[in-house]
């Protein structure tokens, strides 16, 4: 009887398990995605220009990006944002030494006006980003010094030669902004995808009015059959961050790419309760303090130490998150990311202890023994409310901690780059931004001859550990070196110092489904595995 | 009058007391806060002020500057009377420091605002001619070229600190001064007095000093008091938009840049209060400053 | 009259001429160049030889006199050349912003007009009562209050208390009239009621000083219905100056509200100030205090033909 019973007793307990657990994905298969519907998102800033090539704001990307295709982009799904997968290639390979990789292309992808995208296209954008001619601005064109030729073999077919290995380049050509042109119309006019716009892309264009909004309708034809799912999209250009709150609260717009305050966040939360989703994640962007090592006393590693041993970084982690769009306690990548430090390990660093009465003791103690005891100095900071401005109040309260007086300099946002390249400061708020995450794009700054090192630390250890890094193909060998880069830059000689990583916070309206937000604001917005539930 | 006193002095043997000077201001301050009651609650709030922003070290219940993560957006209560903002930081305090900012722009500004302007008018308008003609066109150059501009313009140049910041406000004021003052002042030089001064040769600076200046002094006044609610407002407003003064330093208006509008809704004593405090500070230069005005020359046109 | 108005005409262009020059000097002796902004976007970081490249196609190599005069001709002809930021000419770029600066204007001004004339002459009337002095502090709270701390008060006490939102997008008046209104008031009535403030102030003074005048004593000593006074002699007399700041303050209004449109998220021409000023866009810039000087210059000569016409004095100064 027992045994009956047990065993009733087991299999309800094992249907309960089984549905508690497989609810979700059992949920998530009745969502399914709907046809249908016009997403409407708010943009900060209007393109300059139409063409990606030559643009570097995000304010390009979002109304744009679902006109075109790329040849790989980055996984949309991926929250790390870091797996390359394919969009108009269908597979690749890649030789054995490194050097040549070929792309097999889909059959049947067109245009917006009928034509077929075929490898010539592909050559010829990609030429244009290489190779530009006279007169034509690629602005990453230096991130590809690596290949030596794109060839286009037969129709279907597109290989990269490169001059040497390179460990990140499947995801350098993933990269946002690398949108695939016409040939023919490239080769009439280099010019012409400046001012229009005609690409392979899920949507198609249908207006820009200037100042107001960007629309664009379903590609009937896109090459992803049953995508995508939105009869069409409405950017409308709102700068101010209040209006865009409010655009989102008053239910008037779905979603914005960029990220909000917590602020935002909590109020968007309280107003409309499940109505909105919100979604979290690190963000590819961090301030760091650049100390000049023209200027003295900053030219002393000791002085360079205590300022960031003085920095309660955990914190400030805590409390800061929840004013300012920083959160997470980071070294040189992004926390989560494939080549990001442990915390476990990160904690070893100078400024990155959990105890910080230790911390600073040992601040004072060198300030004193580098005779810089109670300096005052100032702090040069970029005139842009977050999350600058509250970074900037909360490293001179950390410094006052440890003795040291700061005042400081706003500089207009305009004019802050300038006075950097000039050599103008003591110390000033440094930034760093990339559209992926990989350190052969965030590391170039520290290097000795990089026009944005900007504190002019000039290390040839630190350049030679970034080219044995970039060259590794290995992705063990490259963490080790990147470990002993970080090590060197952060704790060693101190030649810079990271603050918090930024935190992207983008609460939507519930009903986008089918977006995943990555680490970066330049990722994931071509919008074809977006949909709206009822 | 020849009223003789009734008290003859040469019967008492005690002289009628004459009204000294003091006793003439008391009188007239008496006369006009009679007078004008709006004029004189602009006064009081003035003084109050002033008095407020001299012993703000004395009186401000915390250091408005030290960040203290334990109390951050608290309301008001009996730790924090006008709570505290994103920083911890206490509202009251900083409310407290931020009247010293507001003052020394509001008066730097206005003053040497005014007061260059006044010369600049005089001089045009008693020199005549050629320095007339090209000092107005500069002037109306001044007058036309937009304000934010201009102002965004020298902070941009100067860099952000407090004196770049006085003069970003000042410069727009001298040209509206000048020429209110020069209008004032070419009725004056028309004058039979002033044309006999010059005709019996004395010199410039005697006619100007003698004769111009203190019967321009109507205006001058009315002009500084005007300049005084809107140079605390152009800081507000420059402070606001980032081109004022910096963190940490208190201020009104920067108290209600950032962190003040994001949590209006959850934490509004962080918007209210400067914003409160801003608005009663212009309130009380723009009261007295109009009561003045009416007082002196109801008949005064221009802006 | 002629030879007045000959005169005032001509000395239109000295200042405008010195208008253009400060701003051209201005916008470059600040630190910032507008093809390194573009080039550097959000990583600060920029290729020298694409940024020298593109400079170069928008004449930024050539000498200053020389980038001058080709900007003067230009702008004599009306042609403000093409953005530096876009590429788009200079009209299409301010051609919506226009249109919505100019509507957001003239509803300000008739919201002003609307509160200043009868306030004003109320307050003229009863003079030094309580009324006066209610009329005074209303309108003087209306020039001390922020107008940003205003705006963001009004959007909060909308959403808030009625959940209601101004409309986002800016659709002209002729398309969607409700729409159109429906965005454009609010900032309108917080923009009118500071204007109104000195229009007020000037209406009751005038009235105080045209209410002593002889003819006026004489009106009444007539034996003429009150009311006739007021409107046929009275305030025909006392609107003069009026106008005038009505007038002047208008055209100040086209450019100068660049944190009300921030605050109500305007697609004015204020934010496009900043937002040239930000960018460094020499050419934008320029145009844009070019029509805004440029429209105060010539209202202001419009006010001085007017008073010159109807008071003769002032002619022979």
């Amino acid at each position: 009887m027992r045994h009956h019973g047990s065993r009733i007793v087991s299999s309800l307990v094992g249907a309960v398990l089984a549905l508690t657990i497989g609810w979700p994905a059992f949920a998530v298969a009745q969502d399914k995605p709907r046809s249908g519907g016009e997403l409407v998102f708010v943009v900060p800033s209007e393109p300059p220009s139409y063409d990606a090539h030559r643009e570097e704001t995000f304010g390009v990307i979002h109304p744009m990006a679902p006109h075109y295709s790329t040849l790989l982009k980055v996984d949309p799904f991926d929250k790390t944002g870091t797996k390359p997968v394919g969009d108009l290639a269908e597979s690749w390979t890649v030789s054995k030494d490194g050097m040549t990789y070929t792309f097999k292309l889909r059959q049947g992808v067109k245009f917006h006006d009928g034509a077929a995208m075929t490898s010539k296209d592909v050559k010829a954008s990609y030429d244009k980003i290489i190779f530009p001619a006279a007169g034509v601005v690629s602005l990453r064109q230096t991130a590809y010094r690596a290949v030596e030729a794109v060839e286009a073999p037969d129709p279907q077919t597109v290989r990269f030669k490169l001059k040497w290995p390179e460990g990140s380049f499947l995801l350098n050509l993933a990269s946002p902004w690398n949108w695939i042109y016409k040939a023919d119309i490239l080769a009439k006019d280099m010019h012409w995808y400046e001012k229009n716009v005609m690409g392979t892309g899920p949507f198609k264009f249908v207006e820009h009015v200037k100042g107001s909004h960007w629309v664009g309708k379903k590609n009937a034809d896109y090459w992803d059959k049953g995508k995508p799912y939105l009869d069409g999209y409405r950017a409308i250009f709102i700068s101010s961050s209040s209006a865009q709150v409010a655009a989102v609260r008053g239910e008037r717009a779905h979603i914005q790419f960029r990220g909000f305050t917590p602020a935002d966040r909590d109020s968007l939360v309280q107003a409309l309760g499940n109505k909105i989703t919100v979604q979290e994640s690190p963000w590819d962007c961090i301030l760091m303090v650049a100390m000049n090592h023209q200027k003295k006393p900053f030219d002393d590693k000791r002085v360079r130490r205590a300022m960031t041993l003085a920095l309660d970084r955990y914190d400030a982690s805590k409390n800061l998150s929840k004013i300012a769009i920083v959160k997470e306690v980071a070294g040189i990548q992004v926390p989560g990311t494939p080549f990001a430090t442990p915390p476990d390990e990160l904690v070893k660093l100078a400024g990155y202890s959990r105890d910080i009465n230790a911390s600073r003791a040992e601040a004072r103690k060198l300030l004193k023994e580098a005779g810089a005891e109670g300096i005052s100095f100032t702090f040069k900071n970029r005139g842009i409310p977050q999350p600058y401005e509250p970074i900037g109040i909360w490293l001179i309260d950390q410094w006052r901690q440890v003795g040291l007086t700061v005042k400081q300099e706003i500089i207009e946002a305009s004019a802050y780059h300038p006075m950097l390249k000039r050599g103008d400061f003591e110390t000033a708020m440094d930034f760093q931004c990339g559209f992926i995450v990989e350190p052969d794009l965030d590391l170039p700054r520290f290097l000795s001859d990089s026009s944005a090192n900007y504190g002019k630390s000039g290390d040839k250890v630190l350049d030679d550990l970034y080219n044995r890094q970039a060259r590794a193909t290995d992705s063990e060998e490259r963490k080790k070196i990147l470990r002993v880069f970080e090590r060197r830059l952060l704790d060693e000689e101190v030649h810079s110092m990271m603050t918090l990583q930024w935190n992207r916070i983008i609460p939507h309206n519930a009903k986008v489904k089918g977006w995943t937000i990555t680490p970066s604001h330049y990722l994931n917005n071509q919008l074809d595995t977006v949909w709206l539930a009822e | 009058m020849a009223i003789t006193s009734p008290i003859d002095p040469t019967v008492t043997g005690v002289e009628p007391a004459e009204p000294t000077t003091q006793a003439r201001w008391w009188a007239a301050t008496r006369a006009f806060a009679l007078r004008r009651p709006l004029g004189a609650i602009g006064a009081i709030v003035i003084v109050i002020m002033l008095a407020v922003a001299s012993v703000a070290p004395l009186i401000a219940p915390y250091d408005p500057v030290v960040v203290d993560f334990g109390a951050m957006l608290t309301a008001p209560g009996a730790k924090h009377w006008l709570g505290t903002d994103a920083f911890g930081r206490d509202v009251l305090a900083r409310l407290i420091y931020g009247s010293r900012t507001a003052l020394i722009v509001g008066f730097g500004s206005a003053f040497i605002g005014a007061t260059l302007g006044a010369i600049l008018g005089v001089g045009s308008a008693y020199f005549g001619g050629r320095i007339d003609l090209y000092l107005q066109r500069v002037m109306d150059i001044f007058i036309s070229f937009p304000l934010i501009i201009l102002a965004l313009a020298m902070v941009a140049i100067l860099g952000n600190n407090l004196p770049n910041l006085i003069t970003a406000i000042t410069i727009p004021m001298i040209p509206r001064c000048a020429l209110v003052i020069r209008s004032s002042a070419l009725a004056i030089r028309e004058l039979p007095y002033v044309d006999a001064a010059r005709a019996a040769g004395f010199r410039h600076r005697r006619i100007i000093l003698r004769h111009m200046l203190p019967n321009v002094m109507a205006p001058y006044l009315i002009m500084l008091t005007a300049f005084l609610g809107q140079a605390i407002l152009l800081e507000a407003s420059l402070s606001f938009l980032g081109l004022g003064v910096q963190e940490p330093t208190a201020a009104w208006g920067l108290m209600l840049r950032g962190a003040a509008v994001e949590f209006a809704e959850t934490a509004p004593w962080m918007a209210i209060f400067p914003g409160l405090a801003i608005s009663l500070g212009v309130f009380a230069f723009n009261l007295f400053g109009d009561s003045l005005r009416d007082a002196l020359d109801p008949k005064l046109r221009t802006l | 009259m002629a030879k007045y108005i000959v005169k005032r005409f001509l000395l239109m262009f000295p200042t405008l001429f010195g208008v253009a020059a400060l701003i051209f000097i201005l916008i470059r002796v600040v630190p910032g160049d507008v093809v390194e902004l573009r080039m550097s976007g959000e990583s600060g970081m920029s290729d020298p030889q694409v940024v020298a490249q593109e400079r170069a196609r928008f004449g930024l190599d050539k000498p200053l006199w020389h980038q001058f005069a080709v900007w003067v001709w230009g702008a004599a002809r009306f042609d403000f050349g093409t953005s530096m930021w876009t590429g788009a000419p200079i009209w299409e770029e301010i051609k919506l912003r226009f249109a919505l600066s100019l509507q957001v204007a003239i509803m300000a001004t008739i919201v002003a007009v609307l509160l200043a004339i009868p306030l004003g002459v109320l307050s003229a009337l009863k003079q030094d009562t309580w009324v006066d002095y209610a009329v005074r502090m209303f309108s003087i709270a209306g020039q001390a209050t922020p107008s940003f701390w205003l705006g963001i008060v009004l959007i909060l006490v909308l959403l808030i208390t009625f959940k209601w939102l101004p409309p986002m997008v800016y659709t002209p008046f002729w398309v969607n009239p409700w729409q159109n209104l429906a965005q454009l008031i609010w900032p309108a009535v917080a923009v009118g009621y500071r204007y109104s403030a000195v229009a007020t102030r000037m209406t009751r003074s005038a009235m105080l000083e045209v209410l002593r005048e002889d003819y006026i004593r004489t009106a009444r000593a007539k034996g003429l219905v009150e009311k006739l006074i007021l409107s046929r002699h009275a305030l025909k007399n006392a609107m003069l100056p009026v106008l005038t700041v009505v007038g002047l303050e208008f055209a100040f209004l086209l450019g100068g509200l660049v944190v009300t449109e921030q605050v109500f998220n305007l697609n004015g021409l204020g934010l496009l100030f900043v937002q040239a000023v930000a960018h460094r866009d020499y050419t934008l810039t320029q145009a844009l205090v070019m029509i805004v000087a440029g429209a105060f210059i010539v209202v202001n000569f419009l006010m001085d033909v007017t008073f010159a016409w109807l008071d003769p004095r002032i002619r022979y100064r």
